[in-house]
């Protein structure tokens, strides 16, 4: 256990002075994921053997002196929504059980280049669409906090593996706060970077104008080790910035002087949680401990903000699920079966001599589009293509997509304009703290509504971080949001790294049998 | 046309393929007729995770074209996606423009050189960028076996230049794709193969109708897929018919109730046109901007740069070489339809030479039949320009008779000789003064009434002489042996 | 703009999802409550806005027309769930 909890930093340091090996490392881990992961269920996907070999490699590297990438040694989990050559990437979708990208996207090759050792691929919500991993198609993930509850989503795999201790670091995505609010749910550290900062290239896209990978650790120290390696400019990704990587890992214990943080009127509303509240009240007390001024700050269009992303998130999603068709790649249904079906479909109504049915009747190819379709996606995924179909259909483009976009540029001058006053925006990551399973798997609309604090962010397309700020009295983690100018990640890491200097809440961790 | 009650409108759009090394937004190669699916990579299948770079050279091909089609060009353009479920298109959907496309309101003028028309300007509405989709290859036995895809023409740069309904007959289609494939062949934009489908043709064809009650116009057809001159002509001439005769038994016209735009595909075997099957739904392509790819901002002095550095267009040849060398509309055409490099052989031929017409039929009808008969290119044509207008230049200066200078011409071609090689091998050579003197002489002598006839004031008479001055030494140039025998005449 | 369930299956088809007839039930009473709540944008005046597309505004982003490997094509076709050794499968398409 001693190896287990320790920040990726330290295990960094201890591996560097070779008072621990990778192998060594990887071998906890793996011990760790088979003692919990039944339970947890955050893995899809976990090759040991494969780890082990690159461990046992990078150890003979360091032993023999050889230079070695900044990760060198540390076990990372990866959400299963990135590609990995010859490794299997499910989406948590059906549609692509079997499929298994021949090519690594551009944070893999610089994981690889970095030196670590992808230790598995973690469980989410079906092409990261949800908030509590309940619609991976595989199984649920629990939270380590308590296991009746969810993780968060869509990176609920991503985080419950750290709190659970089955890896120091992993790889998440937020398309509308699919890091933050997991890591916010099992206690842990998770860093939405600003749009253009980690190339998208090889993310299986949900809504390509808002997802970003991110890094996810226990602390803002290890988000920063992550962040390093995987943000920078890629030419496979048009929508990446040109912008130099700063060197966070330099930086991120240095305080910043003089810090001025807004908190946000229509954050505290009356859907937030009073032990939420009362957190975050209390982290502005320990920065103001630290020398920062608060100031309330306003965000009118925020109330927007759900509205919006609901029309843009899946009108894009419908799009770049339109791929998904059963005859390039993936799920297709049984070919034969379906046109059987079909026949007799014709030939009853051909009998009821019905010509409207017969005229509609699907032609075979439509038809497999479909079925292949019904089969290999989840009702979540359903609902939003249909949601995104609609919305983008004729007629409707001005009132809803056009109208969204408009809004979205409003909700990004509300921001623009907070900025000029504050460095840093600080509120609760979520209005309550994770819920329970199966809560609210019926109610597609209270599902979304959970997600106010942290779309805004995406919309914008700035950056934000999610830290542990408080334990409920059911002992359940709450999450601190802060968001950040676009690219200001190295100050923002830094800013959370002088609340954890001076808190412990992000080294609490679940008791776990 | 003119005989039908009717006029036939003609809308056209053209895909062009660019003469691109890569693709539209991955580095896989544009090349034809390879092994199926072994130009592909993770981009153009769109496969998850894979994202689109825009081809720098395919924009720049796109707007040489687009302003040398008259264009305007927006400072602001983005890209859109276009949705349809298709097995040829990957990703679900094309990335194309929808509202703000490249380019917009430009013109190309068409003429043709035999009168059939008059000279008019044929409305570009746009062009805009998008890419290809891959090919479904249907089995023999359709409707048993599965249909196979292949994609390696996924996402191979496509201009699509659309038409202004400006077109009014078969000749005028002709005209305008021909003007066009010209142009953009003189850009070097595009390679306009059609059998490789580098150029594909769509025409919106429908027909206005004068009755006692006004004008009406017939719903309009889409024609998919045009891939010869001789397709889309027959498919015009069938579309006009089938159309009228519809219109005298149902009365539908365009804008009634229920009237949609219908597609059609054209059966060249069966010589007739064919419904495509559609579904209400398909038109709806539910266009919004790709969050993938960014917008190209193009400033206008960006924009004059490139005018500035276009190649010079076959219409101003046309009429400069009209202007400079004197030569008709006709000529200038068949010169110019052959290429750049035939323009400047003939240029540099007329300029030797001395004698831009003289040029042009030895060009237009010496050099285009041997380049035709033996299937030769320009490069492959044994003389030089030079060479050429140096022959003609003695034509020019009456030292070689027409006659004398084609059977040179066909012994140089054929033998790859200098001229004075041909020359003496063909016993061409001046004849001596005192000889041609004496045949004259001769001649004279022999043929007391034509001197007769020449005394009388018949000075024309004398050209009887010719051909037995010829008989007598082949080289006799007529126009000397005119010139002494009217001298010899004259002193008699 | 209420929702009714044949606009449902309009979308379904465009969408190409086949939803069955309970499936389009259910459908349309979520998504009627989710558009309903979305509309809210109506009330938002956003006379001179411009739309925002892209989270990050950048134009010009181009590549050389370089020639890159493609991928082998049993790579390409491998992931495919029906292929021969050339080509992606699909049932006969006629006159689609
Ligand atoms: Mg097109
Ligand atoms: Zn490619």
């Amino acid at each position: 256990m001693s190896l287990l909890h320790r920040s990726a930093a330290e295990l960094l340091n201890d591996l560097t002075a070779r008072k621990v090996s990778s192998v060594e490392l990887v071998n906890a881990y793996a011990e760790q994921i088979c003692k919990l992961d039944g339970e947890i269920r955050a893995f899809l996907h976990v090759d040991i053997d494969a780890a082990l070999a690159r461990a046992k490699e990078i150890d003979a590297r360091r032993a023999a002196g050889q230079p070695v990438g900044k990760l060198a040694g540390l076990p990372v989990a990866i959400k299963d929504v990135i590609c990995t050559k010859g490794v299997r990437t499910t989406c948590g979708s059906k549609m692509l059980e079997k499929f298994v990208p021949p090519y690594d996207a551009t944070v893999v090759e610089k994981l690889h280049a970095a030196d670590a050792v992808l230790i598995g691929k973690t469980n989410m919500d079906e092409f990261a669409m949800g908030g509590s991993t309940e619609n991976s198609a595989y199984f649920k993930t629990t939270n380590p906090w308590d296991t009746t509850r969810v993780p968060g989503g869509s990176s609920g795999g991503a985080a419950a593996c750290l709190a659970a201790g089955m890896a120091p670091l992993s790889i998440g995505t937020d398309t509308g706060g699919s890091i933050r609010q997991p890591a916010a749910f099992c206690g842990v550290t998770g860093l939405k970077p600003t749009y253009g900062r980690v190339s998208r290239y090889g993310l299986v896209a949900f809504a390509s104008s808002l997802d970003q990978i991110g890094p996810m650790g226990c602390s803002a120290e290890d988000c920063a080790l992550l962040l390093e390696v995987l943000a920078g400019h890629d030419p496979r990704d048009s929508t990446s910035a040109n912008l130099a990587t700063p060197e966070y890992t330099k930086t991120v214990n240095q305080p910043l002087a003089g810090l001025k943080l807004g908190l946000v009127r229509e954050h505290f509303g009356p859907g937030l949680n009073g032990e939420i509240d009362a957190a975050v009240r209390e982290v502005v007390k320990v920065y103001q401990s630290l020398g920062a001024t608060v100031k309330d700050i306003s965000l009118p269009y925020s109330k927007y903000g759900i509205a919006t992303y609901y029309i843009i998130a899946p009108s894009e999603a419908s799009s770049n699920l339109a791929r998904y068709d059963g005859v390039h790649y993936g799920y297709r249904t049984d070919e034969k079966a379906m046109l059987e079906a079909l026949a007799v479909e014709q030939k009853r109504y051909e009998a009821e001599t019905n010509a409207k049915k017969l005229a509609d009747l699907d032609t075979p190819l439509i038809r497999l589009y479909r079925q292949t379709r019904a089969e290999g996606f989840g009702p979540e995924v359903k609902r939003r293509i249909m949601l995104g179909t609609y919305t983008l259909s004729a007629g409707y483009y001005d009132a809803y997509y056009l109208k969204a976009l408009k809004v979205r540029r409003l909700i990004r001058g509300d921001y623009d304009k907070a900025f000029e006053e504050v460095d840093f925006i600080v509120g609760p990551t979520t209005p309550s703290p994770a819920f329970k399973l199966g809560e609210k798997t019926d109610d597609p609309l209270s599902m979304y509504l959970e997600d106010l604090y942290t779309v805004t962010t995406n919309l914008a397309g700035i950056g934000g971080i999610s830290i542990p700020c408080g334990l409920t009295k059911a002992n359940l983690p709450i999450g601190l949001q802060m968001q950040c100018r676009p690219f200001d990640e190295e100050r923002l890491l830094r800013a959370a790294a002088m609340f954890q200097r001076a808190t412990d809440w992000h080294t609490k961790r679940p008791a776990l049998s | 046309m003119s005989d039908q009650p009717y006029d036939l409108i003609i809308g056209l759009e053209t895909h062009v393929q660019l003469a691109t090394e890569t693709k539209l937004f991955c580095g896989c190669g544009t090349k034809f007729g390879e092994p199926p699916n072994t130009q592909t990579c993770p981009v153009c299948i769109g496969m998850p995770g894979s994202l689109p770079v825009m081809n720098r050279e395919a924009f720049r091909l796109s707007l040489k074209t687009a302003i040398a089609l008259n264009c305007t060009i927006p400072e602001f353009t983005k890209w859109d996606r276009k949705q349809y479920y298709y097995p040829d298109l990957p990703k679900g959907y094309q990335i194309s423009q929808f509202d703000l496309p490249m380019s917009q309101n430009g013109h190309l003028a068409i003429s043709d050189p035999k009168g059939r028309f008059a000279a008019k300007r044929i409305g570009i509405i746009r062009a805009h960028l998008e890419e290809d989709a891959g090919k479904s290859l249907h089995d023999e036995a359709a409707g048993k076996a599965d249909t196979r895809i292949d994609l390696n023409r996924t996402g191979t740069p496509l201009l699509e230049i659309v038409s202004a309904p400006d077109i009014r007959s078969q000749e005028e289609t002709r005209a305008y794709l021909t003007e066009l494939k010209l142009m953009l062949t003189y850009l070097g934009v595009s390679d306009c193969n059609m059998q490789e489908g580098s150029l594909r043709v769509d025409a919106n064809v429908n027909l206005h109708i004068q009755t006692p009650q006004g004008k009406i116009a017939t719903p309009i057809v889409e024609i998919k897929n045009l891939n010869s001159f001789r397709f889309i002509e027959r498919a015009l001439a069938y579309e006009a018919k089938r159309q009228y005769e519809i219109w005298q038994a149902t009365g539908k016209k365009l804008g009634d109730p229920g009237v949609f735009k219908q597609t059609r595909g054209w059966d060249d075997a069966k010589g007739t046109t064919f419904a495509q099957r559609e579904k209400e739904e398909s038109s709806d392509y539910r266009y919004f901007p790709d969050p993938d790819l960014c917008p190209v901002i193009t400033p206008a002095a960006q924009v004059e740069e490139v005018r500035q550095g276009l190649a010079e267009l076959p219409a101003a040849i046309r009429q400069r070489l009209e202007k400079s060398h004197g030569i008709t509309p006709y000529d200038s055409d068949v010169i110019v339809a052959q290429g750049r490099t035939l323009v400047d052989y003939y240029e540099e031929v007329a300029k030797i030479a001395g004698d831009g017409k003289k040029a042009a039929n030895w060009v237009t009808q010496e050099v285009l039949r041997v380049l035709n008969d033996q299937g030769w290119t320009l490069a492959q044509f044994p003389l030089t320009a030079a060479v050429l207008g140096g022959l003609v230049k003695l034509v020019v200066a009456g030292e070689l008779e027409v006659t004398r200078a084609k059977e040179v011409f066909n012994d140089m071609v054929a033998n790859k000789r200098s001229a004075a090689e041909s020359m003496q091998a063909l016993g061409i050579g001046k004849v001596d003064s005192s000889e041609l003197e004496a045949i004259c002489r001769e001649i004279v002598a022999a043929n007391p009434k034509i001197v007769a006839d020449v005394k009388a004031g018949k000075q024309q008479a004398v050209g009887a002489l010719l051909g037995q001055a010829k008989k007598k030494n082949p080289n006799a140039n007529p126009n000397d042996v005119r010139r002494i025998c009217l001298e010899i005449i004259e002193k008699m | 703009m209420s929702l009714t369930r044949a606009d449902v299956e309009k979308v379904s088809l465009l969408g190409r999802l086949l939803l069955s007839e309970a499936d389009l039930d259910t459908m349309t009473t979520q998504l009627t409550r989710v558009v309903g709540y979305v509309e809210q944008l109506a009330e938002v005046n956003t006379d001179g806005v411009q739309p925002m597309a892209h989270a990050l505004e950048m134009h010009n982003i181009f590549r050389d027309d370089a020639l890159a490997a493609s991928l082998p094509r049993d790579a390409a076709l491998t992931n495919a769930p029906k292929r021969d050794s050339e080509c992606y499968r699909v049932p006969a398409v006629l006159g689609e």
